[in-house]
């Protein structure tokens, strides 16, 4: 089936030629960083983890939403998701792909890669971070993959397939909830130290996830004409529009703890990134452009009459996307190191490196994507007629 | 043989030969040579006190700091956003935000504090590393091993006393001289101070220790009773570092 991604139009192949000039520009920048050390990133002493950690923060909840199509074709039965769930498995592969990576450029010695196994420390949630990632990445693979070829065949799937699926459900639960773990385990970050970041992880994955499957379905529709059909569309709109509702009350609730309680070591964080501190702003015009984002797009997805509008679905869906992208990237990962255990306040901004190395990431998993979603198509417009 | 066991084997080994030329290797601790000194329980558990008054005697001095520098290559990067710190001050509040309310002594409030690493006993960083590259002794010394380490940082996220530093550059550009009893660092590992256990195995006091002319700072084996550090933790008041969070830090601050 590979081969189905070696023939393609013209406008494919100048795709796929911009995408390796992004990976190539992004290689580049990763050899000085590899040359020179990670003191050529924006990170440093006190926010010691920066760009890379919130991407992959980000892409693991990506990963994990694909959940949000597998499960109701599996479980309930909806057959109409059955057209999308091999794209929300792909999604699913690529994002891992990109949170492997970012993990990787992220190490100050990468040829020590393997010391993670060669030492395994079961008690290092990074261990099992590890090790969920690698085998919901295989799980996805081969289910994919494998949904793929029954297609082709027009055969039914083989009997050994359905555990997998049935598997990988809670494991798709499992890799965000793991990842929130590396953070909300950490007596040193009062910031993250709260027992409902997993779940406001799992809300805010199921709102962004499904928010690129959909504009994902919209952009098959138009360079590669195949319709997902409005029915799917609508029912995963319907699933962001729950998502980003409980993502938000998640948040009014923790800021009702930290406020009330008033507890300094914790309030001050929130304080800090809402509203800056001495007239210094840091994070808090980012923090705003997602809060209003993630608002409106909820009243907007909530309302039947603007879901149901292509167009305001669409942007309402790369609204969300940036707006959970913020709130996870600089306003999770970014803000629990400010201030340093010290109280020193250090401003974060990444290097063209840093952003280099980060879109290169974006370039192969865009690149992984189209690559998959290519051959699936072609295999499923194969099999209709 | 893990390398634990095997540290322990060589320490006991190496004190053997030094102590005991017989070659009775009995578990008598690393240096219990001195008659005077009776060490009830042979496993140590080093720690030690921080005498802030004393220390305010001598604004401006660095001299445990400069001490650490230079016999352990920390490099001096110049710029704070990269440095490289084992021990260095911090204003008072900033250190025990917990502890601000006794600021009505007017000369704490300014107060420079010597910080570094508490080698905590129940030490959040080593739970959180992914290759056990940093790691606890069973004298309570935190070590840091350079050659297993891989940069993931988990572990400065991990400290709640900002006690880790990572090589952000090649930390030997920028050192000027290089001290030839302790080993260089490479770019991208995480390091910390050591309590000077590369010292302590020569039967030495840490650097900073040694080198400080008022006595500010006392070190020793808190599992011995007559030890100097146990005595002066007897005697006067001290506080640690955000107690609440249960680490359990082996240095004191003594009011
Ligand atoms: S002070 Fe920090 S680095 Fe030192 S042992 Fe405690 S947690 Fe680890
Ligand atoms: S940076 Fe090194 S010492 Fe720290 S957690 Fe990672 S591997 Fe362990």
């Amino acid at each position: 089936m590979l081969g189905k991604a070696l023939t393609g139009g013209k406008k494919y192949w100048m795709w796929v030629i911009l995408l390796g000039a992004v990976i190539l520009a992004g290689f580049a920048s990763y050899l000085l960083q590899l040359k020179f050390g990670l003191g050529i990133t924006g990170m440093g002493r006190n926010v010691s983890w920066g760009l890379y950690i919130s991407n992959f923060t980000f892409f693991v909840g990506v990963a994990a939403s694909a959940v949000m199509v597998v499960l109701p074709y599996y479980l309930h039965n909806y057959k109409e998701f059955g057209k999308i769930t091999v794209f929300g498995e792909f999604l699913a592969v690529s994002a891992v792909v990109m949170t492997i990576l970012f993990i990787f450029v992220d190490l100050g010695q990468p040829a020590r890669v393997l010391n993670i196994i060669r030492y395994p420390s079961p008690k290092s949630v990074l261990f099992w971070d590890m090790i969920v990632l690698n085998i919901y990445l295989l799980l996805n693979l081969v289910i994919g993959w494998q949904t793929l070829n029954a297609e082709r065949k027009s055969e039914p799937q083989p009997a050994w397939i359905k555990p997998l699926v049935i598997l990988s459900i809670p494991w798709a639960i499992s890799i965000h909830t793991v990842t929130a773990f590396i953070y909300s385990g950490l007596s040193a970050r009062p910031f993250w130290l709260t027992a409902i970041l997993a779940p406001r992880f799992l809300a805010s994955a199921f709102a962004s996830g499904p928010a690129i499957l959909i504009l994902l379905c919209f952009i098959v529709k138009k360079f590669a004409r195949f319709d997902a059909g409005r029915e799917v569309i609508r029912k995963i709109a319907q699933i962001i529009a729950y998502a980003m509702v409980i993502n938000i009350f998640l948040s009014l609730v923790e800021i009702f703890t930290v406020f009330y309680s008033n507890i300094p070591e914790h309030s001050l964080y929130v304080r800090l990134l809402l509203f800056g501190i001495n007239g210094h702003l840091l994070l808090s015009p980012w923090m705003w452009v997602s809060v209003v984002l993630g608002w409106v797009s909820a009243i907007l997805l909530v309302n039947p009459q603007t879901r149901k509008n292509d167009t305001i679905l669409m942007a309402t869906c790369i609204a969300i996307i940036i707006s959970i992208w913020i709130e996870k990237g600089l306003g999770l990962v970014v803000s629990g190191f400010i201030p340093s255990p010290l109280g020193e306040i250090t401003r974060y901004i990444p290097t063209t490196h840093e952003i280099a190395i980060t879109a290169g990431i974006y370039g192969v998993g865009i690149l992984v994507l189209t690559v998959l979603i290519k051959i699936a198509i072609a295999v499923k417009k194969e099999a209709e007629s | 043989m893990d390398r634990r066991q095997f540290l322990k084997i060589a320490g006991f080994s190496i004190a053997g030969f030094i102590l005991d030329p017989s070659l009775d290797i009995r578990p008598k601790g690393l240096f219990a040579n001195t008659a005077k000194q009776k060490i009830t329980s042979y496993i140590r558990k080093w720690g030690m006190a921080i005498n802030l008054d004393a220390c305010a005697k001598k604004p401006g001095c660095r001299a445990c700091i400069d001490a650490c520098n230079i016999v352990h290559n920390v490099p001096g990067l110049g710029s704070p956003k990269e440095e490289v710190k084992w021990i260095w001050k911090s204003p008072y509040p900033t250190v025990f935000p917990e502890h601000i309310h006794i600021i009505n002594r007017e000369e704490i409030k300014n107060l420079p504090v010597m910080v570094l690493c508490n080698h905590c006993d129940n030490p959040p960083c080593v739970k959180v590393c992914p290759t056990k590259a940093t790691w606890k002794r069973e004298d309570g010394i935190v070590m840091m091993d350079y050659h297993r380490c891989i940069g993931c940082r988990y572990c400065m996220a991990a400290c709640p006393y900002g006690a880790r530093s990572f090589n952000w550059f090649d930390p030997r550009l920028f050192l000027k001289t290089v001290y030839q009893d302790f080993p260089t660092r490479t770019k991208g590992v995480v390091e910390k101070c050591n309590f000077c256990e590369e010292r302590l195995i020569r039967g030495l006091l840490p650097a900073c220790v040694e080198v400080c002319k008022e006595n500010a700072l006392i070190f020793g084996d808190l599992a011995a009773i007559d030890s100097d550090v146990r005595k002066i933790l007897k005697q006067r008041h001290s506080i640690v570092r955000k107690p609440h969070l249960g680490t359990e830090p082996k240095v004191f601050y003594i009011l």
